[in-house]
Parts: structure tokens; C-alpha cells; sequence
């Protein structure tokens, strides 16, 4: 229709047109051929380097994991059986450090992580094939750019009455406690809620769905960012830090005034 | 006001006494009045160097405090509030905080510390005078009631009086009944007693309220449960969510300890327990899924989810009442009745 209306404008194609679009044509034949054999080539592979992860994380489990949690990772009198746990609760438990523990106590502890990604991907990788169990999710949910005000309603209503309203851990029963959640990694916070490492309880996807849990991570993510609008926090911890505050710090301070008022000049 | 004059040594007391032949002892054992200690003699007395560094810092805090209003003044305006951004609000009133506390404590601290060091430290004695007025004053006060009762004829015009008093008495009435109507009108401990939840009420998640399914509860899962309904409510929204709230879990069955009277109350080994605790009224919802204990955090009471809730620790008095459950034809959990005892903790009126 353009060529019909202004005819002039067809004629004046500049003369290198025809190679121009010669080379693009050959460019867009090769790169698509290329994309396919490539494709081709990592379909081929994908079994062969998932099969050698497996193995090497079987290896890693047998050397580091097997004393506790048995040869099959059937459980022992000192460990639980990781059949079924899920590729995802062996990233939040040794990818925070929990695994493999120091010594048995009432819940294991952080500590700095022991393995590099790659190998924690290959456990997991490995403990994924024992029995079905939740999986790595999408990075979408984890992404911590939900509805704030939505994942702090969940927060207040789901997890703060172990984690703290500001997310600043508290205690439990008999030694054990909830772990401050301020600067973790989005997967491990996901991690846990799906999982429910050690006491707390599982929030499956389905009691909270995957946007609900992006929410309470963008939530978690939003309190790291933001610093106390009312100043000094003594930590979040509520009554017990307020409370010592005011009474050393507070009636301190004013029986030091009024001593000072009533004490004679030198 | 007798001022007496300094380092004056031993003193008695300023007015005669009149002794009473006898009732008096020898005056010998009395305690003498020793008067009062020699002067303290400060620095800035003895020194008038001392005295004129004192008020250059008095001084010095009188200039803190003008400083300190004039910063809070600037500060306001060159830290200011900008809407949507809290950190502004924190700085602002940091920085204006900081002015107005440096204003007033100089004020305070060169006042203070004016009258301790520079003012005159003489000790002073200031007599009091009696309490009691004088015998004429007495009389006339005594004189002017007997008259005022004279003319008015209140002792002898009972009926008016009487009536007055009676009118008196009668005033604070209208005020019992409007205040008496600020309560519920039906009977309070009646509603203490029933919440929202009835037979067929289903299980809903708060505050989302979308009913939960029996299969959605997997094995050491937490639901915080509201009844269906309670999201729509128009009034009473948190006295009825505090009287309903419900923590639902599912315990692997062959851990659930059932009483065999309450075995129909839960639904393959997910039991829904309610949440307000049994001592003072606090949610108990510090469940651990692998002890199955549940935490009070106000006083630290221990709840044995896997034996009825028992009280295996602190001050609560009785088990957390257990919402009886079961499924619906869709497979939605659904309540069989309301509690069979109140939540929450005792009251007066609460049969146990």
C-alpha cells in the first residue's frame, strides 16, 4: 500500500540494500542453526551432569551427613531420616550453617556455612531423589518485591508472636528459641516457612500461598532496609530491654539529679 | 523571721518555755539544742577568682541555652519533615530534640548551679507560727454560726431541711441509670460464655478467611483459624475474633493422646485448640511442632497439645478449651458445636 501510494519513495532503495539484506539473512540462518545444535547438545547433557551431581552429593553426604542421619539417610538415635525432606530444606539447613551441627543441644545453632553452593546444590540435589519433597520454587516468589503492608499483616499474624513483631527472635521452651530474622538470604526465609526446620511449624503453599510468602519476605526485606523511624530500638525486644533501660538508665539518672540538686557546692 | 548570725555556736530555742511545776524534769537531762553546724565555706567564698570562673560557666550555660533554642528553631526548618519518608521524621525531631533539650536543661543546670555556688549560704531559722488561731477569732467564728442558724432556722425547720437533704440524695440518681446503660444491654456473662463458632461454622485462615480444607493441613502445620463469617462482621469485630481465635495443627495421630470422650473432636490427628489462654487472656499461638508445646509469652504457661492441652508449666489453671471439628461433604473443616466451656481466662461468674 505504501509502494502504491508514494511510488517515488520505492524508487529510491539505496543500492547496497540487496547485500544488506543478504548478510542479516545469513546472520539469522547460521545464529538459528547454532541455537538448535546447542540445544540439542544440553539436551543431551542434562541427564549426564544432573547424574554427576547426585553423585557427588551422594559422596558429600556419605562423608559429612551418614553419621547422623545413617548410611540411606534412614535416621539414627542422633539424627532424623532426610527421606522426603526436599531439596529445599537441605539449601536452608546447611546454607545457613545449621547443618552439619557442632554438637547435639537443644536446636542447632547458625554457624558460618560449611560447604560452597555448589556442593550444598549437590546434597540436595542428592537428597531430592531419596523420596519427592519440596523443591527449589521459582525465584519470582522470593524476589521480595510483594505487597509490604499485606506481608506484614501475615508476619503479625503467623510469626510474630515466636519472631517478634520487628523480627527480632524470642525465646521458647527448654532452651530453644526463634532466631532473629534481620539480613537472611529470601530463599532461606522461604525455606523455612515451607519446610519447618526443627520446631517451627510448616506454612505449606498451601496455608500460605507462594505470593503470601513473597509478601512476609518483602516484608522481612522492607525492616532491613529501614531503620526504627523512633530512634534507638535497644534491640526490638520489646519490654524486657525497655524496661532495664528505664529503670538504670532512667531513675538512674534522676536520683543522680536529685542528689546533685541537694549535695552542698565545694 | 530571726536570722541568726553564723558560726554562732550553741543556741537554744528561740521561745521561752512555760514548765509545768510538775510535771517538769531537770532541765540538766534534757537534749540541749546543739544550733546550727559552723558555716560551710564554698570555694567561690573564699575565693573571688573561684567565684568569677563560677560565673563565666553559669554564664556558659545560659549562653547553651540560647544556642540550644536557636538551633531547634533553625533545625525545624533546615531538617524538615518530608511526607512518606519516616526517616525524615527521625531526624527532624532528633535534631529539634536536641536544640529544645540543650534550651531548657541550660537554663536549668545554670539556675541550679547559680543558687548553689555563687548565691549566699548563710543558714537561716524561720520561726513558725501556731497553727491554732486566737481565742476572739474562735469565738467569732462560733458566734457567726450560731447567728447564721438563728436566721435561716435550720435546726428548727426540720421539714426543710429534711427535704433538702432528701433532694440531695436523690440528684446523683439519673446519673446511676445513664451511666448503668454505657453496659451491654443483655447479660455480659452470658456472651462471656458463647462465641461465634456452631455447629457447621466453617474453619477459615485470618484474616484472608478462605475456608481450609482437611487435606491442606499437612503434618506439623500452624493455621490461625477465625470462624467463617467473621471477616463480614460490621461491629464487634475484635471482642468477637478475641473470644473465637483458634490455632488449628495436625500432629502425626499416633502422638495425639486422646481423651476417649473428646476422640470425635478432632479429624485425623488435626485438633483445633482455642487461642486465648486460660491464665490472663493472652494468644497462645508459640507452638513447636516437634515437642508439641505451646507458649504463652505473657507468663510463660506451657500447653501439651498432644494431652489435651494440659497445663505442663506455669500459672495457667486449666487446659485451653478444644474446638470440637470435623469435615463437611466438600471436605471443609467445619466445627461440631461452639466450645463447651468458656475461653479465656476465669471469671467471677464461671462455673468450673
Amino acid at each position: 500500500m505504501a509502494s502504491s501510494r508514494s511510488p517515488r519513495r520505492s524508487g529510491r532503495r539505496h543500492p547496497l540494500m540487496g547485500a544488506l539484506l543478504l548478510v542479516i539473512g545469513l546472520f539469522v540462518t547460521g545464529g538459528a542453526y547454532a541455537a538448535a545444535s546447542t540445544g540439542i547438545a544440553h539436551a543431551q547433557d542434562a541427564p549426564i551432569a544432573q547424574e554427576a551431581l547426585v553423585e557427588e552429593g551422594e559422596k558429600l553426604f556419605l562423608a559429612n551427613c551418614a553419621s547422623c542421619h545413617g548410611l540411606n539417610a534412614e535416621g539414627t538415635v542422633a539424627g532424623p531420616t532426610l527421606i522426603g525432606v526436599g531439596a529445599l530444606s537441605v539449601d536452608f539447613q546447611v546454607g545457613t550453617g545449621r547443618m552439619p551441627m557442632a554438637a547435639s543441644g537443644p536446636q542447632a545453632e547458625v554457624k558460618p556455612v560449611q560447604f560452597t553452593q555448589p556442593q550444598i546444590d549437590a546434597m540436595a540435589a542428592w537428597v531430592a531423589t531419596l523420596a519427592p519433597g519440596p523443591g527449589m520454587p521459582d525465584p519470582q516468589y522470593y524476589a521480595a518485591d510483594g505487597d509490604v503492608a499485606n506481608g506484614a499483616e501475615l508476619f503479625r499474624i503467623n510469626c510474630a508472636m515466636c519472631h517478634n513483631v520487628a523480627g527480632a527472635g524470642g525465646a521458647l521452651t527448654e532452651g530453644k528459641y526463634a532466631p532473629h530474622l534481620r539480613d537472611l538470604q529470601p530463599i532461606h526465609i522461604y525455606g523455612a516457612m515451607v519446610t519447618g526446620p526443627q520446631n517451627m511449624p510448616v506454612f505449606s503453599d498451601m496455608n500460605l500461598t507462594p505470593e503470601e510468602k513473597n509478601d512476609v519476605i518483602s516484608y522481612l526485606k522492607y525492616l532491613d532496609e529501614n531503620p526504627s523511624v523512633g530512634g534507638f530500638s535497644l534491640g526490638s525486644l520489646g519490654p524486657v530491654s525497655e524496661g532495664l533501660f528505664i529503670w538504670l538508665i532512667g531513675l538512674g539518672g534522676l536520683i543522680a539529679v536529685a542528689v546533685w540538686l541537694t549535695a552542698r557546692s565545694n | 523571721m530571726a536570722k541568726k548570725p553564723p558560726a554562732s555556736g550553741l543556741e537554744t530555742s528561740g521561745h521561752d518555755e512555760v514548765m509545768d511545776p510538775g510535771t517538769a524534769v531537770e532541765r540538766s537531762s534534757a537534749p540541749q539544742n546543739p544550733g546550727l553546724a559552723p558555716e560551710h565555706q564554698r570555694v567561690t567564698d573564699l575565693d573571688e577568682k573561684e567565684a568569677k570562673g563560677m560565673e563565666r560557666r553559669i554564664a556558659g550555660f545560659f549562653l547553651l541555652s540560647i544556642i540550644g533554642s536557636v538551633f531547634a528553631a533553625v533545625a525545624y526548618v533546615v531538617f524538615p519533615i518530608i511526607p512518606g519518608d519516616m526517616s525524615s521524621v527521625r531526624l527532624n525531631n532528633l535534631m529539634v530534640g536536641l536544640g529544645l533539650s540543650a534550651a531548657l536543661l541550660g537554663v536549668g543546670i545554670g539556675a541550679v548551679q547559680w543558687a548553689k555556688a555563687l548565691m549566699h549560704g548563710h543558714e537561716l531559722v524561720e520561726e513558725r507560727h501556731p497553727t491554732r488561731g486566737t481565742e476572739e477569732a474562735r469565738a467569732a467564728a462560733v458566734e457567726t454560726f450560731q447567728q447564721a442558724n438563728k436566721e435561716s432556722g435550720f435546726t428548727r425547720r426540720s421539714l426543710v431541711r429534711n427535704t433538702l437533704f432528701g433532694a440531695l440524695l436523690a440528684a446523683p440518681i439519673p446519673a446511676v441509670v445513664l451511666f448503668r446503660d454505657l453496659a451491654p444491654a443483655d447479660d455480659p456473662i452470658a456472651r462471656m460464655k458463647q462465641t461465634m463458632w456452631a455447629e457447621g461454622v466453617r474453619l477459615t485462615r485470618d484474616p484472608s478467611g478462605v475456608p481450609i480444607k482437611a487435606s491442606e493441613v499437612t503434618i506439623g502445620s500452624a493455621f490461625h483459624v477465625v470462624p467463617d463469617g467473621w471477616k463480614d462482621l460490621e461491629h464487634h469485630k475484635l471482642e468477637e475474633k478475641a473470644k473465637a481465635a483458634v490455632l488449628l495443627m495436625r500432629l502425626p495421630v499416633d502422638e495425639l493422646n486422646e481423651d476417649p470422650a473428646k476422640s470425635s473432636w478432632s479429624y485425623q490427628g488435626i485438633v483445633a485448640y482455642s487461642k486465648i489462654c486460660t491464665h490472663v487472656g493472652c494468644p497462645v499461638a508459640l507452638y513447636e511442632q516437634q515437642t508439641h508445646h505451646l507458649l504463652c509469652p505473657c507468663h510463660q504457661s506451657e500447653f501439651d497439645v498432644a494431652n489435651h492441652c494440659e497445663v505442663i508449666f506455669g500459672p495457667a489453671a486449666r487446659p485451653l478449651p478444644q474446638l470440637p471439628i470435623t469435615i463437611d461433604a466438600e471436605g471443609y473443616l467445619v466445627a461440631r458445636s461452639d466450645f463447651t466451656e468458656p475461653v479465656g481466662p476465669s471469671f467471677w461468674e464461671r462455673e468450673l
